[in-house]
């Protein structure tokens, strides 16, 4: 099999908080342009994983490698300008700063005129362009992710990873959040998310991941995860 | 056994020793008179000191106010054991006082009162709250400032109540602890920068209050020659009577030192660490929290009061101008985080060394300064300007500061680190 | 309507003047406060500092025989803030950034800020003395007087008030271009909002860190200067201007610019007209009064001696019922 480069490789990590590591060897990988979902019971360490992949959090053991750099505990600051962009999935948007603004601190390590990627996230969220100038903490949860993303995609990443960007969304809400971030794949940008709604995730992810005690458990395409009977049972609900 | 036990309170011997061996140099040099007035005064900052290493290192309350409280309760101290004033007692200013007591009194009566009416709706209640704090102010000004007039050209001020100086002490630890009440109710729910902005405030509003109400507290006049509880030196036997006065100190240093350590490995005392390390766990425990720490600001603080009534005791002079931050604050936190925050043998070792060494850099200070002096004019032809005493002793103002960072920076556990992660 | 020009000098003037003072002093340790989220104390005393370099640039351009129209102090003065902002800088690297690399409690560097306030202290007053100086040598503090209508007084203003109201409002229209406007400035408010989130976003901390401390020593040198040029310069100066100073921060809400200038304003106002005499605006009511009041000769809410009462009374207040400020700051 002629594999490409990946472009996100995760080897052996173990990381954690504090000296207390909550992931023991976990791997991840993705080839430009995929979609990796990665699921598991709570404390398994999905978010946890995101952050080690992010530079937040201290890893004791193994190896980050982001498209040929290796970037094992490199201050998040630093990756922006790699073309990685982060969503967290608590406090992920600046409060006090309008829509407007909180894009172009998404945008704060680039130099050139930005304003047509302004415009491009105005046309994958159109809600967001009437609310430009209204601060972002007084919009609707899920007005706010749209910011949140929005500003993620600033820096054109080619790679951005979301935490649980569907937490506390209604569904109806949540499939238009799924539907944006197909297309902002489709638009040639690879993504890493953590995601609750597994089987709904599972669906369009190219990979899925299952974690579960800081271990991968099973890790497959999307639709062979979802076919998988040992899956479903432990960790789809049934 | 013994020998870990010598291991394990090492540190605690080479301190302790090395300051014993200081103070028998100090008085073998200087003599017992020199000696005595030190170490007393010692044990009085070392009895502040305790007070706020409970709150600091037991709590980590930042309290930058510690004037405050020494100054409002040796001020309470004076008041209780000054012999009485005939002249003020005699006169028309205590029939004069009794209304804005009065006054005084209803107000709160009726502030407290309003906060337990839960019928009236919020916004009223702030709103009468403040209403009722204004009247009673200005009728309680307005009556006292004939009553001052009066005594100020009658009799002075108006003396103490002339009971014995215990009851003195005690009083100084409870108005400390009043208003430790007030102002840790206020600021202990928010971050601790909070409270140290309002103690910084509620000191300076403390001196300024002692130092202007001539009336109370003969203001820039100082009153003195205050009472002994014990045989004075003008008595009598000099050395004795410090010696005595040392010796009363020093148990009150060790009484209050073995309360603070039992009830530091009492469940109390554990609860009080487990707040400190980690205010998120231990406020899933409930609201308790504010409540424990309002319990230590207040203890912390009667510690301030009593000790500082005992140093201004010992010094037979209260002179509320004689208050003064760098003393009487900051001082005392170099003292409690050089000797090891959270360590109860911590603060007595730092504050007995850090005021040997504050008493002698005085000397010292001035003696370097006036070599630059000499040297200055010798070899550069460099007049001095007139002041240079008083600015030389500025020279302590910095070391203090660069002392608190340093230690801060390269030995934040102090000379005695607390060592309950061992026990 | 004398009455009335006693109370525009007394109260209006004065109190606008104290009130930009520490504005100017609060709108640093307010964005101190929001972007490094410590209390900095030594900040008045930066104000001293500033006020001593802007003496020192003085006298040397007296000694050099120098003339201006406006008072030398006020030139020296600029010089004097970039200096002061490079000293702000440089503390900020020597003293408070080991503790924040370290990962320090903010009460540490709260406690390493009085240590930087007592060594600030203790510097002055080594070099500079006790004694209270002149800001003029050989200049003569200039006075305006507008003639009030229908009034026997004039409205009095000098020269450095009316050079610290024009100051006063051109630095906070050019804050406020400056936080709305310019890339850096919107990097200052995304900090102060949500850190996390900022440093995600490759927001370059250190430049945010530099401009605070630059604004924030900029603007006390400022205030040092002109409270120094309207009065004396005192090597104690910084008495007494920090509890104003941090009440003006609380009021206005922690981390809002705009705020502290409200705040400042408003802890200003609040002392000048708590310790205005009053009875002198009811004089020329007096026949009106029923007979048994009689007017005292002093009416005031407090006695001048117990100015600092007032903004510990507004700063126990506000944390009482909105701990958060006018202006909605964070509750740290």
């Amino acid at each position: 099999m002629s594999n490409p480069e990946p472009l996100i490789k995760l080897t052996n990590i173990h990381a954690g908080y504090g000296g207390m590591n909550i992931l023991h060897g976990v791997e991840f990988s993705l080839i430009p342009g995929e979609i990796g979902v990665i699921v598991g019971p709570n404390g398994a360490g999905k978010s946890t994983t995101l952050k080690a992949m992010f530079g937040m959090l201290h890893c004791s053991e193994g190896s980050v490698i982001f498209d040929g750099h290796d970037i094992t505990n490199k201050p998040p600051e630093k990756l922006a300008e790699l073309g990685m962009a982060f969503v967290p999935q608590e406090n992920n948007v600046f409060q006090t700063l309008s829509v407007q603004e909180n894009l172009e601190m998404g945008a704060y390590v680039r130099r050139d005129n930005y304003s047509h990627l302004i415009d491009h996230v105005y046309e994958i969220f159109p809600a967001l362009k009437e609310k430009r100038n209204q601060d972002a903490g007084e919009l609707s949860g899920g007005q706010r992710q749209m910011v949140a993303i929005g500003r993620a995609l600033m820096i054109e990443p080619k790679f951005i990873l979301l935490d649980e960007p569907t937490a506390g969304l209604s569904p109806l809400f949540m499939s238009e959040v799924f539907d944006r971030i197909i297309a902002i794949n489709k638009a040639g940008v690879t993504v890493a998310m953590v995601e609750q709604n597994a089987k709904q995730a599972l669906g369009f992810a190219h990979k899925g991941y299952v974690l579960a005690s800081g271990r991968n458990r099973f890790t497959d395409t999307g639709a062979a995860l979802l076919a998988d009977p040992d899956v479903a049972k432990s960790f789809l609900g049934g | 056994m013994s020998g870990s036990f010598l291991q394990k309170y090492s540190r605690d011997f080479v301190f302790f020793g090395g300051l014993l061996a200081i103070i028998v140099g100090i008085f073998l040099s200087q003599g017992s008179a020199y000696t005595s007035r030190m170490l007393v005064e010692a044990a009085c900052y070392a009895i502040i000191a305790l007070g706020l290493t409970i709150q600091w290192g037991y709590a980590g309350l930042f309290n930058i106010g510690i004037m405050g409280f020494i100054a409002a309760g040796s001020f309470m101290s004076v008041f209780v054991s000054f012999p009485v004033n005939d002249k003020f007692w005699n006169g028309p200013g205590p029939s004069m006082l009794v209304q804005p007591i009065l006054i005084l009194l209803i107000g709160i009566a009726l502030i407290v009162g309003l906060r337990k009416i839960k019928q009236i709706p919020q916004g009223l209640r702030t709103f009468l709250t403040i209403i009722i704090f204004a009247v009673t102010y200005l009728l309680v000004v307005a009556g006292i400032e004939p009553a001052a007039k009066v005594i100020e050209t009658d009799a002075g001020f108006i003396g103490g109540l002339g009971l014995p100086v215990f009851i003195g002490w005690i009083a100084a630890g409870i108005v400390a602890g009043l208003i430790a009440w007030f102002v840790g109710k206020i600021c202990l729910g928010l971050r601790t920068d909070y409270l140290a902005i309002a103690t910084l405030g509620i000191a300076q509003i403390i001196k300024t209050f002692l130092k202007n109400a001539d009336w109370l507290t003969n203001g820039t006049l100082t009153v003195s020659p205050l009472p002994w509880p014990v045989p004075k030196p003008s008595d009598g036997n000099f050395t004795e009577a410090r010696t005595i006065y040392f010796a009363m100190t020093a148990v009150v240093v060790i009484i209050i030192y073995m309360l603070l350590e039992r009830a530091y490995h009492a469940p109390w005392g554990r609860m009080m660490r487990a707040i400190r390390d980690n205010e998120e766990a231990a406020s899933s425990m409930g609201k308790n929290v504010n409540r424990r720490r309002l319990e230590i600001f207040i203890l912390g603080s009667i510690l301030m009061g009593l000790g500082g009534s005992m140093l201004i005791t010992f010094t037979g002079l209260f002179d509320p101008s004689g208050f003064i931050d760098l003393n009487h604050t900051f001082l005392i936190w170099v003292m409690v985080i050089l000797g090891g925050t959270g360590n109860n043998r911590g603060a007595i070792l730092g504050a007995i060394l850090v005021y040997i060494i504050w008493v002698m850099s005085e000397p010292m200070a001035l003696w370097l300064f006036d070599l630059v002096r000499v040297y200055g004019l010798e070899w550069f032809n460099w007049q001095a300007p007139g002041d240079l005493d008083s600015r030389a002793l500025q020279m302590r103002v910095f070391v203090i500061g660069l002392t608190i960072i340093l230690v801060l920076r390269f030995a934040p556990n102090g000379m005695l680190p607390e060592r309950i992660r061992q026990d | 309507m004398n009455e009335l020009v006693f109370f525009i000098n007394k109260a209006l003037i004065s109190g606008a003047i104290i009130g930009s003072i520490y504005a100017l002093g609060a709108i640093g340790v307010t964005l101190i406060f929001g972007i490094l989220r410590f209390a900095h104390f030594a900040h008045a005393d930066m104000m001293t500092v500033g006020a001593f370099i802007s003496y020192i640039l003085m006298s040397m351009m007296a000694a050099a025989g120098f003339t201006a129209p406006v008072p030398l102090a006020f030139l020296a003065m600029f010089p004097a803030m970039i200096i002061t902002a490079l000293l702000a800088i440089w503390l900020d690297k020597v003293f408070y950034k080991p503790f924040r690399d370290k990962g320090s409690n903010p009460v540490i560097i709260v406690m390493a800020s009085l240590g930087v306030t007592l060594m600030l202290q203790g510097l002055v007053r080594l070099f500079g003395g006790t004694r209270a100086r002149s800001m003029y040598i050989g200049e003569n503090k200039e006075i305006y007087r507008i003639p009030f209508p229908g009034a026997k007084r004039d409205i009095i203003l000098t020269e450095p008030q009316v050079l610290l109201f024009i100051f006063t409002v051109v630095a906070v229209i050019a804050l406020a271009i400056f936080l709305s406007r310019s890339r850096l400035g919107k990097a200052m408010r995304a900090v102060s909002d949500n850190p996390d989130l900022a440093k995600i976003s490759g927001i370059n901390l250190k430049h945010v860190v530099w401009t605070t401390w630059i604004i924030g020593g900029t603007l006390a040198a400022a205030a040092g200067t002109m409270l120094s040029l309207d009065v004396v310069l005192k090597p104690d100066l910084s008495f007494g201007l920090l509890l104003p100073i941090f009440a003006a921060v609380i009021v206005g809400g922690i981390g809002q610019p705009y705020g502290a200038v409200a705040g400042g304003m408003l802890i200003g106002f609040s002392e000048t007209l708590a310790v205005f005499n009053w009875a002198v605006l009811l004089r020329p009511f007096k026949e009106s009064f029923p007979d048994w009041f009689e007017l005292p000769t002093k009416l005031a809410f407090v006695p001048t001696e117990y100015k600092l009462a007032v903004p510990f009374f507004i700063l126990i207040i506000v944390l009482i019922y909105r701990p958060t400020g006018i202006f909605k700051g964070k509750v740290i």
